[in-house]
């Protein structure tokens, strides 16, 4: 047992990355009633973004945050104008093929441009560095990232709560019509929320950068965790995103540890399966 | 103010409103009333720039608007308050009418725009914290109505303010509508309690199955045959 405390601290730290990836999902579909598919390669472009620029121009990889970032915006804003404007249009079954398309074109462009290999960042301030506190041991990427994506949560959280595009934003996806009787350009407030939602993936693959593989089907595992997350949160909840990105972070630590490695994901999958049936609103949904 | 003339408006394809005209002066306030069906609510989400017409003309203060986005409609001066209230819910009474005041960048308007609404409905106030979707029927609409007048619009256009509320607040409601015409709002109200909404209105129209049939004063407009049969039973 005395792994317990450890493995509690380290899964609640990982939680936090999973809380940030979940939002992203949770602001798009709270906004637009849309599950996008192609979350989990948003996630993957901004790795990509965090690793070459890292590598190319051998600077710290925290510092390529915000050009992931912008990216995952801009990569987001696209997707919405060049695409999924159009799938509004079709019928139910065009808006769920659709965003798995781009999820299929963005993975294999990946795997074009870059090739299949794993590949790592071998330099930066928190690369392979830990801190012991008594039997306990924290690695510094997993540190890091639980703060930086504690930060981007509730900048994200703050800009959506107390700002008027926010409420802007909130209004858009609780009535369209009545937010378009206000003068909200419903139109870009849907692009925007697009937006966010990449710049959160972006800003969350530059962390992961950090501490795990960059390779092109990455999205896949991380797509699937943060549709758990926001199942189990409730879809559109941001508070829910927060708590159950933690609970998931628990579930995959400590299912990893005391069942075995190689079921960890089974369970996440399980409670997926158990929310469906037993809440489907999810803890905080409606 | 406001001049339409002969629209024709379809959903889908599908004609309603076939041929409908009606104007709106300043400081006026006109009632449009019809059955169930009648094409009114369509009317006003017409003006409202969520639908477009097929044919005719719409112009605000001689601009043609008939093709403009409700974006543009709201920031020429056109609020139109929908019918079953459609607030927040989830958002406080105070977000709520923050939000009708969106297009407005001047806080100190603003928060003008806000003792205004206030005054008129001090109930709003009282309750300023509270969820805009745990308030009672009446008070929701009155919500309604104050989050339509946060950007001082020019036209008002009220879709059924008294539906759903118990008869009490139906006068309550008409006479909050009344007052703020007598302070120079511009009204254009669709109701379905027809004879106050014609006794209090400048002017009226009845409209039938899309098409405009009379015109006329309130007055005017009770005493013919149609509003009598068809709507106050005599």
């Amino acid at each position: 047992m005395e792994m317990l405390v450890p493995t509690i601290i380290s899964a609640l730290l990982m939680g936090m990355l999973f809380a940030l990836v979940a939002l992203g999902l949770a602001i798009i579909f709270g906004v637009m009633n849309i599950v996008n598919f192609a979350h989990g390669e948003f996630l993957m472009v901004g790795m990509y973004t965090a690793f070459l620029t890292a590598t190319v121009f051998s600077i710290e990889p925290l510092l390529t945050l915000p050009i992931a970032a912008m990216v995952g915006f801009l990569l987001g804003i696209a997707s919405y104008y060049f695409l999924v404007r159009y799938l509004l249009k079709g019928p139910m079954l065009a808006q769920l093929l659709g965003t798995f398309g781009l999820m299929i074109f963005l993975r294999y462009l990946a795997m074009c441009i870059f090739g299949p290999d794993y590949k790592t960042l071998e330099q930066g301030v928190l690369i392979g560095k830990s801190i012991k506190w008594g039997s306990v041991v924290l690695s510094y990427p997993r540190l890091g990232t639980a703060v930086l994506s504690l930060i981007a949560f509730g900048i994200i959280y703050w800009l959506i709560n107390r700002t008027r595009l926010g409420k802007a934003l909130q209004a858009t996806a609780l009535d369209v019509e009545a937010a378009s009787y206000m003068g909200i350009d419903t139109e870009r407030m849907r692009g925007l929320a697009w937006g966010l939602g990449g710049a959160t993936m972006g800003i969350a693959g530059a962390l992961l950068t950090n501490f795990y593989y960059v390779f092109p089907t990455i999205g896949i595992l991380f797509c699937m965790i943060a549709f758990a997350t926001v199942a189990l949160g409730g879809f559109g909840s941001i508070k829910g995103a927060f708590i159950a990105g933690l609970i998931m972070g628990l579930i995959i630590d400590l299912g990893g540890t005391y069942i075995g490695p190689h079921h960890k994901f089974a369970l996440v999958y399980l409670t997926y399966f158990l929310v469906v049936v037993f809440r489907p609103q999810g803890l905080f949904g409606w | 103010m406001l001049k339409v003339e002969e629209i024709e408006v379809r959903y889908s394809g599908v004609p309603v409103i076939h041929d409908v005209s009606f104007h709106v002066n300043g400081g006026e306030l006109i009632s449009i009333v019809g059955a169930n069906g009648s094409g009114k609510t369509t009317v006003l989400k017409t003006v409202a720039g969520t639908l477009h017409p097929t044919k005719g003309s719409m112009e605000f203060e001689n601009e043609d608007i008939s093709a403009s986005t409700t974006v543009e409609i709201v920031r020429k001066g056109i609020t139109y308050v929908p019918e079953e209230r459609r607030i927040f819910g989830p958002l406080s009474v105070e977000e709520n009418l923050k939000l009708g005041a969106y297009i407005v960048n001047d806080r100190e308007e603003m928060e003008k725009s806000l003792d205004y609404v206030y005054g008129l409905f001090p109930i709003l106030k009282t309750r300023w914290k509270q969820l805009g979707g745990t308030l009672s029927g009446g008070e929701q609409q009155m919500l309604a109505i104050g989050r339509g007048l946060m950007s001082r619009p020019k036209l008002l256009m009220l879709d059924e303010p008294s539906l759903g509320l118990m008869p009490k607040l139906v006068d309550e409601m008409l006479e909050a509508v009344a007052t703020l015409k007598k302070e120079g709002n511009t009204i254009l109200l669709v109701e379905q309690n027809v004879r106050e909404a014609l006794e209090m209105a400048d002017r009226g129209y009845v409209l039938q199955t899309g098409r405009t049939i009379h015109e006329g004063t309130g007055q005017e407009l009770l005493e013919t045959d149609i509003v009598k049969r068809a709507f106050l039973g005599l």
